[in-house]
């Protein structure tokens, strides 16, 4: 006797599209695939269900800035999104650079009983860029990489010297690649559009040079380190730099990289607005990189969609786009957004897309592929082609606002399960 | 028309009959007794999140001589970074009943924010590079006093396009009456490119046979940041007598002030004849109060 039985359901993991299953789950686990007896049966007659979905990166503000958004609320934001595995950042105030806070921190999320987290620490101490932080206890601790996202690392000896350093545990050290001196003021994309616009521009060479450099520094650290250093590239948003990366994965380097839902569904366009809503670091970037992006999803060069999620306050995204904070809330749509704009609207293929969402990211964190198979864990998403608009209201995050708002999607998450149990329902 | 925010999407016709308005309230402005009542009842705000003299007395006068009623709300960019909100601020004022905002900010958009949290007019009075479309229209009208019309007339702007909003809006704005504008700076303060306008490094270029000369002011903020030497800027960029010998002989100059005499400009030029700067000063209110006319007579209120 299982738990529950999802009916009827269509199964779909990186393996691909695999047919109608009645899906058996207990003691935590996939226990036939062939239905059986069970205490909930739940239509998936229409639905399908694939492994559940990991975010390398999102900003959950816990702790410190609890005001924008903290575990209770983020994790909520995450199983909504289908999410059952996140990776937080450390830019907190104070930052995570301890093995105590990272402790504390899993502690805290494991009592929620929400979507599992992996508290990422900072690589450097205070993320200042100076002093390195203590990888082996960090990854003791249960820490899943290192980074000072948020913050760029200016110092490469700093950055050689933490690679060298994680490579012995078997951690990524992941980059927010960006040129501060070439990047300046810059809130939006650098081009004729800002120069119209009158805004600061933030040029694509300052993505595309920081990659160049921070490559380099990888190639030394493989040159150098006993074991095998590994450098992940956050939130890749133009297409030179994300050609650096294809390049450097061709000649074998230990690199791998993510893209995030705005980047792959945004332009700059959208900055014609003058809304502080589409303001986010790196900017939005113009529709050669949005299909440059596209083709890295296709051809492997990204490994993860990452969303990125970046909650503020109402009042802090009125501010002008000079004042207004950098970020977008995404976890809640990520899935059905790019379920809708690149799967439908575009012919994406689907096993590849669920692949961007749980095996790609859990290869960036070293961790085995998940599929729908007997015997395997059961974290899974529901998920319903039905259409509904986005609407931040309802948001779990605290960040009840996105430029999403009003599009119509289909792929809802109805329903999420962590180990075979239900930590996000919506079904009707 | 239902804000001033910028000259996009405007047509030659509606800046022509804004532009007629203007010479009407010329014409009030030279009379003994400079006032109508044709703005009574309304109530003008001038916002300024960013400090300024010049907008704000002339916006202030402009809507005086027609009888409305003005408040003044000033804050330094300073309360602002403290959390202050522009929305709180303007939504205040709307409770009071203001009809039209002149808003000034040190960031681009700011006034186009603006109009999705008030009803009244939004006039920008000038936000961060983006526009200045009164300070255009005034310079536009100066323009057309000077030389009759705009028609295949070519228009020099020298100095700091990049960071200037003055720049952006004549750039928009005098294509529409027929000009042809020219661009001129250092390579790092000129934008990769602005619609309608030719852009060159070389002073020379943008000066050859212009009918007349506009000149922006060099901020002393480009020269800490590394984008421009003081000295090399004058050796190269400053308008001077021997350098205006290329434009069209008596070619005006312009300047939306304040000048840094010897800097970008000649400091005797500034008091020259050909130097329409105080005129510009001047047109400055008659233009200020055909845009309130314009955006206020006639309005849903």
């Amino acid at each position: 006797m299982g738990d529950i039985l999802i009916k009827n359901v269509m199964l779909v993991d990186a393996l691909g599209e695999r047919g109608l299953a009645d899906v058996l789950i207990g003691e935590g686990r996939i226990l036939s695939l062939e239905g059986g007896e069970a205490q909930r049966v739940i239509e998936g007659k229409g639905r399908f269900l694939a492994p559940g979905f990991l975010d390398l990166h999102a900003h959950l503000r816990e702790p410190g800035q609890e005001v924008k958004e903290d575990l209770a609320t983020g994790l909520r934001a995450a199983v909504r999104g289908g999410y059952t595995d996140l990776v937080s950042m450390p830019n907190t105030n104070p930052p995570v650079d301890t093995p105590e806070a990272v402790r504390a921190l899993r502690k805290k999320a494991q009592a929620l009983g929400l979507a599992r987290l992996h508290p990422a620490a900072a690589l450097t101490q205070g993320q200042e860029g100076k002093t390195l932080t203590e990888a082996g206890l960090l990854k003791e601790a249960g820490a899943p990489l290192l980074t000072d996202d948020g913050h760029t690392n200016e110092d490469a000896g700093v950055l050689a010297a933490g690679l060298l350093g994680a490579a012995a545990f078997g951690l990524p050290v992941a980059v927010h690649a960006e040129d501060a001196s070439l990047r300046r003021g810059g809130v939006m994309n650098d081009g004729p559009l800002a120069d119209l616009l009158g805004l600061p521009g933030n040029p694509p060479e300052a993505e595309a040079a920081r990659v160049a450099r921070d490559l380099e520094v990888l190639r030394y650290a493989l040159r150098r380190a006993q074991a095998r250093p590994h450098l992940h590239v956050q939130h890749l948003s133009t297409k030179r730099a994300l050609e650096l990366v294809r390049e450097a994965k061709r000649a074998g380097l230990p690199v791998t990289a993510e893209a995030t839902p705005h980047h792959l569904t945004l332009t700059e366009e959208a900055l014609r607005s003058f809304d502080p809503l589409f303001k986010v670091a790196p900017p939005l970037r113009t529709g050669e990189d949005v299909e440059a992006l596209i083709e890295g999803l296709l051809d492997g060069t990204l490994d993860a969609i990452a969303t990125d999620h970046a909650p503020h306050t109402q009042a802090e995204k009125e501010m002008d786009l000079l004042r207004a904070p950098f970020g977008i809330p995404s976890l809640e749509v990520a899935f059905p957004l790019l379920y809708t704009e690149l799967y439908r609207k575009r012919g994406f293929p689907l096993k590849r897309l669920v692949e961007l969402f749980t095996d790609g990211p859990r290869k960036v964190l070293g961790l085995p592929p998940l599929h729908l198979e007997v015997g395997a864990e059961a974290s899974l998403v529901l998920l319903d082609p039905k259409e509904h608009p986005v609407d931040p209201k309802a948001f779990a995050s605290k960040a009840r606002f996105s430029p999403w708002a009003g599009w119509i999607l289909e792929g809802w998450p109805v329903l999420t399960l962590v180990e075979g149990r239900i930590v996000h329902e919506a079904l009707e | 028309m239902k804000h001033l925010l910028d000259f996009q999407g405007w047509t030659r016709a509606e800046v022509e009959s804004l532009l007629d308005t203007a010479r009407v309230m010329a014409e009030v402005l030279e009379r003994p007794v400079k006032k109508v009542p044709a703005l009574q009842g309304f109530t003008v705000a001038t916002v300024f999140f960013e400090p300024s003299t010049r907008t704000r007395l002339s916006f202030e006068l402009a809507a005086r001589r027609m009888s409305a009623d003005v408040v003044s709300f000033a804050a330094a960019t300073s309360s602002l970074q403290k959390g202050e909100s522009y929305k709180d601020t303007l939504l205040t004022l709307e409770a009071m009943g203001v009809d039209a905002y002149v808003i000034r900010a040190d960031a681009a958009g700011v006034p186009h924010q603006a109009t999705r949290w008030v009803r009244g007019a939004v006039i920008n009075g000038g936000d961060g590079r983006r526009a200045h479309p009164t300070q255009a229209l005034l310079d536009a009208y100066t323009l057309l006093e000077a030389l009759g019309g705009l028609e295949g007339k070519k228009i020099a702007i020298v100095g700091d396009i990049l960071h200037s909003r003055v720049a952006r809006s004549n750039a928009e704005l005098l294509p529409l009456l027929g000009a042809e504008v020219w661009g001129a700076g250092p390579p790092a303060l000129l934008p990769q490119s602005l619609p309608g306008v030719r852009l060159t490094p070389r002073l020379d270029e943008a000066l050859a046979e212009a009918d007349a000369v506009m000149v922006l002011r060099l901020q002393k903020e480009r020269m800490e940041a590394g984008l421009v030497n003081l000295e090399d800027y004058i050796a190269h960029y400053q308008v001077t007598e021997a350098r205006l010998k290329k434009a069209k002989p008596e070619a005006p100059l312009l300047h939306p002030g304040p000048m840094n005499r010897d800097v970008e400009l000649e400091g005797t030029l500034a008091d020259s004849a050909r130097s329409l700067v105080n005129r510009q000063v001047h047109n400055g209110v008659a233009v200020r109060m055909a845009v309130l006319y314009h955006l206020l007579v006639g309005r849903e209120r």
